[in-house]
């Protein structure tokens, strides 16, 4: 941080320092077609999207496709992974049930956990999951999910009932409980789930971003600041060490709130 | 950064979602989910069914072996305990059996040497019987060749030589069986 208000005044020196822009995140389009008036553009970004797709597929279907009772070392690893979401989140959130979920929670937090790693990853370094469009649709697909299992379990009419007049409320709060619980699950949710793992992608690549280009800056500097070069670089790296904690963090935190949504579409009134 | 630097176009708000990554994320994502769904995921549930099913069935085996054995040890030992009450058993019986033969063959001894006795003094009885007529007949003899002597009459009379013979024998007795019983008749054997 020091480092880069140093490096501000010496600005008016040199050609001067360029912060990282919203360019960051646009990429080049290596092929353009449209289908039906939507234009498409395979760009970096989209190619390690499928790129990833691929990897999980592979590696899932690598290790599960003929399960042995006593696993090797490939398919004790995708079991660790797959016992973690299919215990520690599908069942302690959504309940015996739950089981039901696990491939879908699995998938789910492999590919948004994927998605974000190639935000330190040497090569790729731009993760997918900070242009918004991926977030979105995940954020959609769950918010399509709890609500359909939501009128399927308890039907059309009870199901929003149940949402926008939670019962054990004295009725006049309701004017003022029931815009909100409209307003929060039906809108809020989706919106929070895709812009959280949106924001703290993009601000973690910003961050990333920061210290690496003005670690680069400052080596061309001619003053004595040059001597900062390396403290930001060492931020850079703790910098990078922390994302892959966020990376983590925020897949799981992705997959238990979509775990939680359905557990409350499903769950019995209280 | 400044609020007029972030470009409001549509195409540069990094809050508006571009339709097309939208479209071609939703159908990778949607084919992977469809994919693992399908060819994954059941493979791996259907596993651990599997082994959950083996550890209870390895429990319920163990307890069944568990109770064989058990119940072959209560076996073992119900036929343990038969074996020694039927060796008790034999073991009174021969017991009872050895005393039996034992208890005859003391009879047998006894009444054999009961036999034996009788038979000897039965032979006894005879034998003395035997010598008493002979040295009845040859005291007869010899007292009346010496009393012919010493008288110097014959005493071929008959009737009366044996009437003089009977009457002395008879005194004779008589004071024998007075004096001694039974036991007078073994010094004159010697």
């Amino acid at each position: 941080m020091r480092a880069a208000a140093l490096a501000t005044p010496v600005t008016a020196a040199g050609k001067g320092y360029e912060p990282p822009s919203l360019e960051a995140f646009h990429f080049k389009s290596f092929f353009d077609f449209s289908v039906l008036g939507v234009q498409f553009h395979v760009t970096k970004i989209v190619t390690m999207m499928l790129f990833a797709t691929l990897v999980i597929a592979i590696f899932f279907l690598a290790a599960f496709r003929h399960p042995r009772l006593v696993p090797g070392k490939l398919q004790a690893a995708g079991e660790i992974i797959y016992d973690f979401i299919r215990n520690s989140i599908a069942v302690d959130v959504i309940g015996r049930e739950g089981v039901r979920f696990a491939p879908y929670l699995t998938t789910l937090f492999a590919f948004v956990f994927l998605n974000n790693l190639f935000g330190i990853l040497p090569l790729a370094q731009v993760p997918v999951n900070s242009r918004i469009a991926f977030p979105a649709f995940l954020a959609l697909i769950s918010w399509v999910l709890f609500n359909y299992l939501g009128i399927q379990r308890k039907g059309f009419g009870p199901y929003f009932k149940e949402m926008l007049f939670p019962p054990g409320v004295p009725k006049p709060v309701y004017i003022l409980l029931t815009p909100i619980e409209f307003v929060s699950t039906l809108f809020v949710r989706p919106f929070t789930l895709a812009v959280r793992l949106f924001a703290n992608m993009f601000a973690g690549h910003i961050m990333l971003l920061v210290f690496i280009s003005g670690t680069t800056y400052l080596l061309t500097v001619s003053n004595f600041s040059k001597a900062f070069a390396p403290v930001s670089f060492l931020m850079a790296i703790v910098l990078s060490v922390f994302e892959m904690l966020i990376i983590a963090l925020q897949a799981y935190i992705f997959t238990i709130l979509t775990a939680q949504y359905v557990s409350g579409a499903l769950a019995e009134e209280h | 950064m400044s609020l007029a630097a972030i470009p409001l176009a549509a195409e540069n708000n990094p809050l508006i979602p571009d339709l097309g990554e939208l479209i071609i994320g939703f159908i990778a994502f949607a084919v992977l989910v469809a994919l693992l769904w399908k060819a994954a995921f059941p493979a791996i549930e259907r596993v651990y069914h599997e082994r959950t099913e083996r550890i209870e069935g390895g429990i319920a085996r163990a307890d069944q072996a568990q109770q064989e054995a058990q119940r072959t040890l209560e076996q073992y030992r119900a036929q343990l305990a038969e074996a020694r009450a039927e060796a008790t058993r034999m073991r009174e019986e021969a017991r009872v059996q050895g005393q039996g033969i034992v208890e005859e063959l003391r009879a047998r001894a006894q009444q054999e040497a009961a036999q034996i006795t009788a038979r000897a003094e039965a032979r006894i009885e005879a034998d003395r019987q035997h010598a008493f007529a002979e040295l009845r007949s040859e005291i007869g003899r010899l007292a009346v060749d010496l009393s012919g002597r010493i008288i110097g009459e014959s005493l071929q009379d008959g009737d009366r030589q044996r009437r003089v013979v009977d009457r002395f024998l008879t005194d004779l007795e008589d004071a024998a069986g007075g004096a001694a019983g039974g036991a007078s008749p073994a010094p004159p054997m010697r």
